[in-house]
């Protein structure tokens, strides 16, 4: 044993020094095919403010269900094959938006299949560690069978599904709120 | 299956701690769900050498001078809790200037920016796990969270490991700083033995002779767990 986990501290106010070099919006570089897709939100503070000092990260698989394996990528330059990282910061209005592929369903716990979801993890001043959330899309029927959502008491399952936009079909729109009414499912990673 | 394990009680920040006041209108007031690991959590994204420049682990050479400030070296071991190297990791940090200022627009403090610091660095870790970072040493600087508030010198640290699962941000303090009694991030962690784990230690082996003070600061990623029963 080498002593347990380094504890979490808040990534500050400033992070953007350390993170922007790595901003990735656009998840569709090396994709063969899929869904394309845009999303995009607000994160809200229990008082309702946007949050303007947040950072998004985003782990997703492609439209196969695969996700980006190391022994894969090895030798390989980052955009070759679909990668499936994301790095998005809020903007002033505590505004996010990427461009990503639907990623396909993968393998869950007890052998069943889990419905498409992009695993999200949120950063920002005020939060001592990192919260997880997942992100799942509307209408589908696989959530019924979902083990994760399914862990998830019915009436807040809402707040990790992305709503369409009437006039915009390859636009969806997914906000994160921190506390309060509608307060977003956060997970214990 | 692949699991990690969830860490012991009280090693860990609560996501509420009062005396840090930026928590009470951010942490989640709802319980948290544990999530199962599934392959969306035990799977992460696996950076090629191309990301990173080669020479971004060095801060004191990314403009025409040399920053001012105490030169240091800060390296480490990446490790899990069962002391396996984590090689081919990404390492991120940021930090502020000598002088306790950060290059970044909204930090008012009163103090000088660099020309010559950015305080900003990547590295990937190598086989055996390890990594070094050459920078200045950051200076302390107020903050507004209480009356006369200090954050002792720290540097930011961003650490990947193998998996989403095995992310982790953290902040690497100095050994011997009298601010550190009073931080309450720093604080935040409640046991004291697991907190004094984000202390740096002098050390002598990575101290370079005419060029720069050496510290250690070796980052631990949660250990996988064999059996299928989460602690």
């Amino acid at each position: 044993m080498s002593g347990e986990t380094t504890p979490s501290q808040t990534v500050g106010p400033y992070f953007s020094i350390g993170f922007d070099w790595l901003n990735r919006s656009d998840l569709t570089h090396g994709a063969s095919g899929g869904e394309r897709v845009t999303i995009r939100g607000r994160i809200l503070d229990g008082e309702g403010k946007p949050v303007p000092d947040a950072c998004l990260e985003l782990w997703q698989a492609d439209t196969s269900g695969k996700y980006a394996q190391p022994e894969n990528a090895k030798g390989k330059s980052q955009d070759q094959d679909f990668f499936g990282f994301g790095r998005i910061p809020t903007n002033e209005h505590g505004e996010f938006s990427f461009t990503t592929i639907k990623p396909g369903s993968v393998p869950g716990p007890d052998g069943c299949s889990q419905a498409p979801h992009i695993q999200i993890t949120v950063f920002m001043r005020g939060l001592l560690r990192r919260l997880v959330t997942r992100l799942y899309f509307p209408d589908d029927a696989a959530h019924a069978t979902d083990h994760v959502l399914n862990l998830v008491p019915a009436e807040r399952r809402a707040t990790l599904i992305a709503r369409p936009v009437a006039t915009e079909p390859q636009i969806l729109e997914w906000d994160i709120r921190l506390q309060g009414k509608d307060e977003t499912v956060f997970f214990d990673c | 299956m692949l699991r990690y394990r969830r860490p012991s009680p009280d090693t860990q920040p609560e996501l509420l701690h009062p005396p840090y006041a930026s928590s009470i209108k951010r942490a989640p007031t709802q319980p948290l769900i544990q999530l199962p690991h599934t392959i969306s959590e035990t799977t992460g994204p696996y950076f090629s050498r191309d990301v990173v420049p080669p020479k971004a682990f060095d801060l004191t050479r990314q403009h025409k001078g040399e920053p001012l400030g105490e030169r240091i070296a800060v390296s480490g071991r990446l490790l899990d809790e069962d002391g396996r190297p984590v090689p081919h990791s990404l390492v991120e940090i940021w930090q502020a200037n000598a002088a306790g200022r950060y290059l970044h627009k909204a930090d008012q403090h009163d103090a000088p920016l660099d020309p010559n610091f950015t305080g900003m660095g990547q590295t990937l870790t190598d086989d055996e796990g390890c990594y070094r970072f050459v920078t200045i040493r950051p200076g302390a600087y107020p903050w507004r969270n209480h009356y006369n508030a200090w954050r002792p010198q720290h540097i930011h640290f961003s650490v990947f490991g193998p998996a989403f699962a095995t992310r982790l941000v953290t902040q690497m303090y100095f050994p011997g700083d009298p601010l550190l009694a009073f931080d309450p991030i720093y604080n935040s962690v409640p046991v004291e033995s697991a907190r004094k784990r984000l202390i740096s230690v002098f050390d002598w082996a990575t101290t370079t002779p005419e060029i720069a003070l050496g510290f250690r600061f070796d980052i631990v990623l949660r250990g996988r767990n064999a059996t299928p029963m989460e602690r």
